[in-house]
């Protein structure tokens, strides 16, 4: 269960969302897509169309060296990958071989869309009768999602309930912007919701949902309007991977001159320790990404050589500031520079 | 005999603590009630064949009552009419709401535990992975707090056997209900496992320090608490102790 924090105008996430789904259909996955927001038909037009081998062979060569995309790779593991995580590889040559690469500003042909099975959930569409689920004093409308969910689960043979159902396939399932208004929900609007434990309760479902069958699921949530902060904890405590995206627009770190060149930072809150005593922790816990033209990259976070002699001394002890506040999230590493100010 | 354990963890994950204590009482031969509310039960099975313990061998030889709270809860909210027995209802009914209480989980482990005359396993034990989950299904902390209290007057004294739970826990939490949960039962444990991140910050040798803290105070008035500090670093089979700044990276 892959649990995002969307960033504050949600293009990011959005990105990320649209990702996990394309690489869904390059590798044949069945989609189940909810969403509040915008019909789940309108987001499948939109995915990013999948670069071919050649020109991404070509492209993100260039940048190996400079940029340590083998960053990327492991980043799209942590967010899409279920089982345990393989180590992370360090030879860029290696990298085309897990995963694929999309071209952001062309979108995905629907022949392509065709060849796979999918399913969608919009609120705003479904009948508003009362799930046949049993009552658990849900919100309706997360109880109407399970409920599509489940039964779309058992009919497609996911969990192995009917032998006769034809080879196994994976379902990926995405749910985006969780929580917010458009779904009924009102624990984005305030400190003490109505029913406090809807979307906790949603998760634990969601979750059994997940581990009976042959399915990964990606939720984007607009943490940043989630007031009540137990919620957070616990909904942290539900899901196997979360990760925040954190982007500059509108903030100071815009101007920084630490991060011109990224657009914002990627927190990886927890990693999943499934079937083991142990997770798969790289080294670095810094990442930030970026959102070229054509892609959207993950890399680690190179803080830019101080090279000028004139910088002035306010500006110095601001990426002083800013060096601390990298570290101080979940990592103790010495990257970049160390302020020794005698 | 007759302990109260609890396993708390601060910004990491405690579950090997978990892993480790049902591997030892089943290698033990005790007969062991599990309340897995968060993982599947392939997942503790695949930890515990590499701890060397046989989860599937045990349950069908009777020894290890397991209870898959995530398989249980879609049971309850997906099953169809006819499979519900009566007079058995589900362990995790508080969820459809009808009763605000967890007396039908503490049942369960009641009826687990009470030894028939067949049984020849040494004192019960029950586990419980974890119990912060109960509360963010809806169960208030003081339904919470009955329930462990229910289980330790049947399990610690009737039956004299042990019960071992885990919770989470942070100093800058904001979940209040958890908060009084834990501190609740950091009062009656008799001991306490507390596993912590390291304050200063990630590393890749040390993953974390573990506080022991053997509540002799409750035993004999004027005691202290006896509190011992190692760090520790988790592998795949096992977890290395060792005393605080002297893990094998540094020596």
């Amino acid at each position: 269960l892959v649990f995002t924090e969307e960033d504050k105008y949600g293009l990011y996430s959005n990105l990320l969302f649209k990702y996990f789904l394309a690489e869904g259909v390059v590798c044949g996955h069945d989609l189940f897509v909810a969403s509040a927001k915008e019909h789940p038909d309108n987001i499948l037009k939109e995915l990013p169309a999948p670069l071919l081998d050649e020109t991404c062979g070509k492209e993100l060569g260039d940048e190996a060296a400079a940029a340590k995309s083998e960053e990327f790779q492991d980043s799209m593991k942590i967010a899409w990958r279920y089982q345990n995580l393989p180590k992370v590889e360090t030879s860029p040559t290696t990298f085309t071989k897990f995963g694929h690469y999309y071209d952001v500003s062309k979108k995905m042909s629907p022949e392509l869309l065709q060849s796979i099975k999918w399913h969608s959930f919009y609120p705003h569409e479904e009948l508003s009768s009362q799930p046949e689920m049993k009552a658990c004093n849900m919100n309706g409308v997360y109880a109407r999602l399970l409920q599509s969910l489940q039964r779309i689960i058992s009919q497609g043979g996911f969990d192995g309930s009917d032998p006769q159902k034809k080879p196994k396939n994976v379902l990926r399932i995405g749910v985006q912007s969780l929580g917010s208004l458009v779904w009924g929900d009102d624990v984005c609007c305030t400190d003490t919701p109505e029913d406090i434990h809807s979307l906790t309760k949603f998760l634990y479902v969601l979750r059994g949902l997940l581990r009976k069958s042959l399915s990964a699921c990606i939720i984007t949530v607009p943490a940043h309007l989630i007031q009540n902060k137990a919620i957070m904890e616990r909904v942290t405590n539900l899901s196997d991977v979360v990760v925040g995206l954190e982007s500059f627009i509108g903030s100071e770190r815009e101007t920084n001159p630490l991060y011109k060149d990224y657009h914002g930072l990627v927190h990886v809150h927890q990693i999943p320790r499934l079937n083991s005593l142990m997770c798969d922790v790289s080294d670095t816990k810094d990442l930030a990404f970026r959102l070229k033209r054509k892609l959207f990259t993950i890399e680690r976070l190179h803080l830019p050589p101080d090279l000028s002699d004139t910088v002035s001394r306010a500006s110095k002890q601001d990426l002083a500031g800013s060096a601390k506040l990298l570290s101080s999230g979940c990592g103790a590493m010495a990257m970049g520079k160390k302020h020794l100010d005698f | 005999q007759g302990k109260f354990t609890l396993l708390r963890d601060t910004r990491t994950d405690g579950s090997f603590l978990v892993h480790h204590f049902l591997s030892f009482y089943l290698r033990a031969g005790c007969k062991v009630c599990f309340v897995a509310l968060l993982q599947s039960f392939s997942h503790y099975n695949i930890v515990a064949q590499k701890l060397g313990v046989n989860l599937t061998a045990a349950k069908e030889r009777g020894q290890l009552v397991f209870l898959e709270g995530l398989k249980s809860c879609l049971d309850l909210l997906f099953g169809e009419e006819e499979e519900e027995q009566p007079g058995q209802p589900s362990p995790l009914q508080f969820l459809s709401g009808s009763t605000s209480d967890l007396r039908a989980l503490f049942e369960f482990v009641r009826v687990s535990l009470t030894p028939s005359d067949s049984d020849s396993w040494k004192g019960p034990v029950l586990l419980v992975d974890d119990l912060s989950v109960l509360l963010s299904l809806g169960a208030t902390p003081v339904a919470v707090l009955d329930f462990i209290h229910y289980c330790r007057v049947s399990v610690c004294c009737q039956l004299e056997g042990n019960v071992v739970v885990l919770v989470h826990s942070s100093e800058a939490s904001e979940d209040e209900e958890n908060e009084l949960v834990v501190n609740s039962l950091c009062h009656h444990s008799d001991l306490i496992l507390w596993a912590e991140g390291l304050a200063t910050g990630f590393c890749k040798d040390v993953h974390g320090q573990m506080k022991i803290i053997k509540r002799v105070s409750l035993q004999q008035v004027g005691e202290q608490d006896l509190v011992q500090v190692y760090q520790y670093k988790i592998q795949d089979r096992n977890v290395t102790f060792f005393a605080r700044g002297l893990s094998a990276a540094v020596l």
